[in-house]
């Protein structure tokens, strides 16, 4: 009888949301999620969170690929405009534009990553205020457009003038800091598979961001990742969005390079 | 026959005597870290205990299993069923106490960066050369020097 209703409820799903129904082949085989000894956090997982993650009607994050879908249609600010007035269907338009963030931005000299690229069409061309970094919105639109690249390869540009800004993220993972005197590397560099206490560390993988996260019951970016990470540390944290971070960003997503996008994961 | 025990006694003497020669003298550093206790580093030891009061084994035992304060478990098995999820980055701590001196114990807790640079193991004890301490942890250590006092007292009871 659940089942019945699952089934009706999925054939509506996709009648009701075609972008959603034409992402890539779900779930990957279990060999795709590691890349030349890269590992996604998937290969960390315990079996029953891989299966949350594999299955979009347990998956959690969905809710929020969902709410994403529902803003990409809607019109906001003086412009008149939705994400739909100029870029249709995101499965068509957005598939693959995920696996190629952070990259190198001419116009603002420095990273951009996708959470800042959707502000900047907002403020632009929507003529609307930016959304909050973490906010529910801002989530929503990042998962749904990084759901439209699932299972494509992460393919992260740092040559020419992405080069520096790669350089200050991969000065940054290898820094101590904090109280405890230790960088990011001594624990996903060294240390992947180990426990630390009740966790397994993973190579702190970036390829199924935004995700949510048991721990936090919540969806959450890339930068409050680092953010978490950071306070373990009992190091101070950079703010969301923050030329620090992005820098950090662009390094740890190269670090993952053809690693499966594979939003919205589902994280211990 | 005591003739050639003398002779014995006498060559390893000898021996202990160019032993030392060769030997360079050990590294004496000081610390002094304001409002920290100042401490002397002698090799890969600290002689000296941090306080006058003898360390006590059973507040010692709270220390180093305190959850919210960087405990051993976080990396080291321990020998306390009790404690869930022990990590297993670091050796096992079982034992620990018929492997390792007081004076080495005391500067692995202090700064064990001291003993391998590259070591993971936190400094409960240290104050220097840290970059970009969070505000609310800023001027402070995981431990105050009676803490580690404990600890010791605890940890070499696991024999
Ligand atoms: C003391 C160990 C430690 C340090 C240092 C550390 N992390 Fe983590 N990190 C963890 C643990 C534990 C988790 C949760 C389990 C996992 O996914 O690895 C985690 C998770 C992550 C994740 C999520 C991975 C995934 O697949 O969901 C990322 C990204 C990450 N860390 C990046 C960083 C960065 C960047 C730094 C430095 C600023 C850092 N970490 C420093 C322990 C650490
Ligand atoms: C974040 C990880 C971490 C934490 C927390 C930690 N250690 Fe360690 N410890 C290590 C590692 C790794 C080693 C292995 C040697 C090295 O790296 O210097 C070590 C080595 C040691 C040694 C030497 C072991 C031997 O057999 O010679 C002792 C003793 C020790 N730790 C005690 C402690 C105690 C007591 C605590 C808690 C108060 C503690 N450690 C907390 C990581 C840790």
């Amino acid at each position: 009888m659940t089942r019945t209703l699952l089934l009706t409820f999925s054939f509506l799903c996709s009648a009701l949301l075609p972008p959603l129904a034409q992402a890539q082949q779900w779930p990957l085989p279990a060999a795709r999620f590691e890349v030349e000894g890269r590992k996604s956090g998937y290969f960390y997982l315990g079996r029953q969170t891989q299966i949350l993650e594999d299955d979009d009607f347990q998956n959690p994050g969905m809710f929020a690929v969902e709410a994403g879908s529902a803003l990409w249609r809607k019109v906001e600010g003086e412009a008149g405009l939705s994400c739909a007035s100029c870029h249709n269907n995101a499965a068509v338009t957005m598939k693959g534009v995920s696996a190629r963030y952070p990259r190198f931005d001419a116009e603002k000299g420095g990273i951009i990553n996708l959470e800042l690229m959707i502000n900047r069409e907002r403020e632009q061309r929507m003529k609307a205020p930016p959304l909050k970094y973490e906010s529910e919105q801002l989530i929503g639109l990042t998962a749904y457009i990084g759901y439209q690249s699932r299972g494509l390869p992460r393919a992260i540009e740092v040559a020419g003038p992405a080069a520096p800004f790669y350089e200050k993220g991969k000065e940054f993972f290898f820094q101590r800091r904090g109280l405890t005197d230790i960088s990011c590397a001594m624990c996903h560099d060294d240390l992947a598979g180990a426990n630390l206490r009740g966790d397994v560390i993973s190579q702190g993988q970036i390829n199924g961001f935004p995700f949510y996260r048991l721990q936090w019951r919540s969806m959450g970016s890339t930068h409050r990742m680092f953010e978490w990470c950071n306070t373990s540390m009992r190091a101070e944290p950079y703010p969301y969005g923050s030329e620090e971070y992005l820098n950090l960003e662009l390094y740890v997503a190269w670090r993952g390079r053809g690693l499966p996008v594979e939003t919205p994961a589902v994280r211990k | 026959m005591v003739r050639l025990v003398l002779a014995i006694a006498l060559l390893v003497a000898a021996g202990t005597a160019a032993f030392a020669q060769q030997q360079p003298a050990p590294r004496v550093i000081e610390v002094n870290t304001p409002p920290l206790v100042p401490y002397r580093i002698v090799g890969n030891t600290i002689p000296e205990p941090l306080t006058a009061q003898p360390g006590d084994p059973v507040r010692g035992k709270r220390v180093v299993t305190d959850a919210t304060n960087g405990t051993c478990v976080l990396c080291h098995a321990m020998p306390l069923p009790e404690e869930p999820n022990h990590g297993n980055i670091a050796p096992s701590l079982a034992g620990i106490g018929s492997r390792i001196t007081v004076p080495e114990l005391r500067l692995r807790l202090v700064d064990a960066k001291r003993i391998n640079p590259d070591t993971i193991m936190l400094s409960y004890y240290r104050l220097h050369d840290l970059t970009r301490v969070q505000q609310q942890y800023v001027g402070r250590t995981y431990w105050a020097a009676q803490d580690v006092e404990d600890a010791i007292a605890y940890l070499m009871t696991l024999k």
